[in-house]
């Protein structure tokens, strides 16, 4: 019962973070600063990540596909779906509800036990819309480019590892990198990042937006907001590769 | 003016309100009073909306609040200001964009005319030359001045402090009283304090009342309170040794 309950606030919380907020230009303002807060603030994190797993699958790659029979090209065709299916969207997504989510609950449950949200809502104001609104719009709209900064950085640390690490000739990377390129994987991979995107800020948003208590009832939501949404986050990922991916 | 009628609210099997009725008169410092835990933040809550009653209704004048959708609540919120037990200023905004807010969020005023205001609502609170300074730059007595000059900020009708000086030493606890019994006097406001500290209510409170065990048990101004022989009421205002033995000489 009490998870029905919790699906069904949640759903009321969405519905009242999509009405009609006070003012668009203060939401306009807003979400300029979460996409600072939620997406130019991730990228050390997503670059430093997405490059030496690059180089990771890379070494690895060839490591087991050791054989003169198969070309060497394969590993860079290897790594470039690896990257472009999975790893830059689901496991930046996941890396990213470590970082956003356990950042966003903690800043909305610090404000509800301040009861800066109830000076909201005194003033007449829709806290839920001037609150949650702007992140899930930063989020869905930035975390895409999240998503092909780590593709990107990714073939290059991979690139790297050719170069530096002499794993395979840097022009059979090249080749397998563009063999056989589907465009539609891109489309695949950041559909799906837009959906994680959305998990992971209201998720976050709900769990720090009900926090009742103090200090620990934070940081509790805050743990709770990383394993929910990286939970939901590969129910989601098995649902629309399904879906995409026939 | 403000009036409750028959007001319930309980948690599971706690009943924390038990037909609460009382009318707050507007231009006056009306105080709620009594122990921790005695139903006083709940009933300040119901009374802006926070919480949702079990039975009962709020009016803010002609209008039955308890009978509105939330829309219609927001439009009687924006006539309200409320003081913070903990000043609930936004941490991530300057004292300058703190009183702003409401103006930006609220008013089509441009940012000349907003500045005039948020200068003339810090000047008013007698906070001068700390606009740029962030909350946790500022002492206990400074926020909650801020938070006052963040209140007024769109000349509220109705003005709602909930335990104004808390944490605050008794001197700055006066100093705040007087500012808020001033500000209602100046704005004709009705307000409603909530407190349990007998030196605000003997200072300031023009008409209290007392809640105990979640029922208004008495009805009277700060000068009547010393003299009551309601004994609930009496345990309270007199609870140390030294201000029974000032009652008894």
């Amino acid at each position: 019962m009490k998870i029905l309950h919790h699906i069904g606030s949640y759903f009321l919380l969405i519905k009242r973070s999509l009405s009609r907020p006070e003012k668009a230009s203060i939401i306009y303002r807003q979400t300029l600063k979460e996409i600072e807060k939620v997406g130019i603030d991730s990228f050390p994190i997503v670059v430093i990540v997405s490059l030496f797993v690059g180089a990771v699958i890379t070494i690895q790659s060839n490591y087991n596909i050791e054989n003169p029979i198969l070309p060497k090209y394969l590993v860079g065709l290897t790594v470039r779906d690896s990257l472009l299916l999975e790893f830059s969207s689901t496991m930046v997504a996941l890396i990213l509800a470590g970082k956003v989510g356990s950042s966003i609950a903690s800043e909305l449950g610090m404000m509800r036990v301040t009861e800066q949200i109830d000076a909201l809502e005194v003033m007449g104001i829709n806290s839920a819309a001037y609150l949650i609104l702007p992140k899930m719009i930063a989020a869905a709209f930035f975390f895409p480019i999240l998503g092909l900064l780590s593709m990107i950085v990714g073939i290059i640390g991979g690139y790297l590892a050719c170069i530096l690490g002499n794993v395979i000739p840097p022009a059979d990377y090249i080749y397998g990198i563009q063999y056989a390129f589907k465009p539609y994987y891109i489309t695949y991979a950041l559909t799906k990042v837009v959906f994680y995107a959305i998990i992971i800020t209201s998720i976050a948003s709900y769990l720090g937006y009900n926090v009742e208590g103090g200090a620990i009832e934070v940081g509790k939501a805050s743990t709770k907001a990383v394993v929910q949404s990286s939970i939901l986050i590969l129910m989601i990922n098995l649902v629309l590769t399904r879906l995409i991916l026939q | 003016m403000i009036s409750v009628k028959g007001l319930y609210k309980s948690y599971n099997d706690n009943h924390v309100l038990n037909d609460v009725s009382v009318t707050f008169e507007q231009g006056k410092c009306n105080m709620i009073i009594g122990r921790s835990g005695s139903g006083k933040t709940v009933l300040l809550k119901s009374i802006v909306g926070l919480v949702k009653v079990d039975q009962g209704e709020i009016w803010y004048d002609d209008k039955n609040f308890t009978q509105m959708n939330e829309r219609e609540q927001q439009s009687i919120r924006k006539k309200m200001g409320m003081l913070f037990q903990g000043a609930a200023l936004f941490d991530s905004l300057t004292v300058e964009e703190n009183v702003m807010f409401p103006l930006d969020m609220l008013t089509e005023q441009g940012r000349a005319e907003k500045l005039d205001r948020v200068n003339f609502c810090l000047e008013r609170v007698k906070v001068t030359s700390s606009n740029k300074l962030f909350p946790s730059e500022l002492s206990g007595g400074m926020k909650k001045r801020i938070a006052i000059a963040r209140a007024i900020a769109l000349n509220p009708q109705y003005l709602l402090c909930d335990e104004p000086n808390s944490g605050l030493d008794p001197e700055t606890g006066i100093v705040i009283d007087n500012l808020i019994k001033e500000l209602t006097q100046e704005f004709d406001m009705t307000t409603i304090i909530n407190s349990h500290d007998m030196n605000s209510v003997l200072e300031i409170g023009d008409n209290v009342v007392f809640i105990y065990k979640g029922c208004k048990c008495w009805e009277g101004s700060g000068s009547e309170i010393l003299k009551t022989d309601n004994e609930a009421l009496n345990n309270f205002v007199f609870a140390t040794n030294m201000a029974r033995q000032i009652k008894r000489t």
